[in-house]
């Protein structure tokens, strides 16, 4: 960047310098010295603009390489590190969703059997208190005998297949290491792109100023404009409890509907 | 009581599917977004509406509108249930005439409230 400041020095120091000689020339009259000048300052002016157009395109390049896009290939696009790290994270997401419905299919089948042990469990206690209580007969007690050995039976082979799927949903967590990784990945390509794009943007400015571009610093802030995005949603808050414009927790909602009138 | 659950991801469709099951609620039906579910409200005679914000197609702001509109639907009890928690956007959503708002992640618990909460008030 330092080569880039002196260029840029040189320009406005040869741009200083021959705007004084120029208007000393004019008023003296020297029209051809003046047209001189005025050629070895548009002279000064596009050999600095070459310049840094040079950079840039180096820069672009080197960028590019960067990325590990070969911009020969016709599928360029397709091999492009931005294009793998779209399919980590469509796997991620195939993964997450995989765990959950896998976590929630073993709970739905565990459910039924942890309620139908319940129900049976709370219809033998009240036959058991009756039988403590001598008000069951010999004929009701053979069978109580029997519902018991049942229960008991059913207790062993069900509470063993609810206990084989808590241990499966145990393992149905195994993604988080997966999708760990692989979302670090991810923010490490992210964070390169981010400092390759950001020395563009510098190079860019330096054409800029040597070119005498100017932009609609307005246009470009209107479209970063917030409340333009607020109907679509923004997801999830990550850092909720340091904004104030953002509710902390169901808690924070109530509160705020109910100073609403709710 | 027949209710519609409309969120874009499976996963949380089936578990507000089974944390309304476990409240008495068993007759329930799914769509992905706004307009899948639209058609489905206008047809289907719902008695209830739990609604994601953040959908493609048409959102759940838009679908709530929608409903409001409409002659027939604008009684629906709505409740939202959304990651979206910017205070604006929960303004928004009680301007619009949301019956509850519940911010994602959530507990059976505060799920079961608001829809007790709701039917309280629209059975008074």
């Amino acid at each position: 960047m330092e080569n880039d400041e002196t260029s840029m020095g040189e320009f406005e120091s040869t741009l200083k310098k021959h705007a004084t000689e120029l208007v000393a020339s004019l008023e003296k009259g020297r029209f051809g010295d003046a047209v001189q000048l005025i050629h070895e300052l548009n002279q000064a002016r596009d050999r600095g603009l070459y310049q840094e157009i040079g950079k840039l395109t180096r820069e672009l390049h080197s960028a590019i390489v960067n990325f590990q896009i070969d911009p020969n290939m016709p599928q360029a696009e397709e091999v492009s590190q931005i294009t793998d790290a779209t399919e980590r994270l469509s796997y991620v997401v195939r993964l997450t969703e995989n765990a959950a419905n896998r976590t929630m299919d073993l709970v739905e089948q565990s459910t039924p059997l942890m309620n139908g042990l319940s129900a049976d469990a709370k219809a033998l206690s009240a036959d058991w208190g009756r039988f403590m209580r001598r008000e069951v007969g010999a004929d009701e007690f053979r069978e109580l005998a029997r519902n018991v050995e049942g229960f008991l039976t059913r207790t062993e082979k069900d509470s063993h297949e609810v206990a084989t799927h808590l241990n499966d949903i145990l393992l149905a967590q195994d993604f988080q290491d997966l999708t760990g990784q692989v979302i670090k990945r991810v923010t490490q390509l992210v964070t390169e792109v981010e400092s390759n794009l950001l020395k563009l943007v510098l190079m860019a400015s330096h054409v800029d100023r040597f070119a005498g571009i100017s932009h609609d610093e307005e246009s470009i802030r209107a479209e970063k404009d917030p409340e333009k995005h607020i109907k679509q949603g923004e997801g999830p808050q990550i850092n909720a409890d340091k904004r104030e414009d953002v509710v902390s927790g169901q808690d924070d909602v109530d509160d705020l509907l109910s100073s609403l009138g709710f | 009581m027949k209710i519609l659950i409309v969120d874009d991801f499976s996963t949380m469709r089936r578990i507000i599917k089974n944390l309304l099951r476990d409240l008495g609620f068993t007759n329930t039906s799914e769509a992905d977004d706004g307009l899948t579910a639209l058609p489905m409200l206008e047809s289907g005679s719902f008695d209830f509406l739990v609604t994601d914000w953040n959908m493609p197609g048409m959102t759940g702001i838009d679908l709530l509108r929608k409903v409001r509109a409409d002659e027939r639907l604008k009684h629906l009890p709505v409740l939202m249930v959304t990651a979206e928690a910017k205070r604006d956007q929960i303004i928004e959503a009680a301007q619009a005439g949301v019956n509850g708002y519940v911010v994602k992640p959530f507990t059976a618990q505060a799920l079961k409230e608001k829809i007790e909460k709701i039917f309280e008030r629209v059975n008074s």
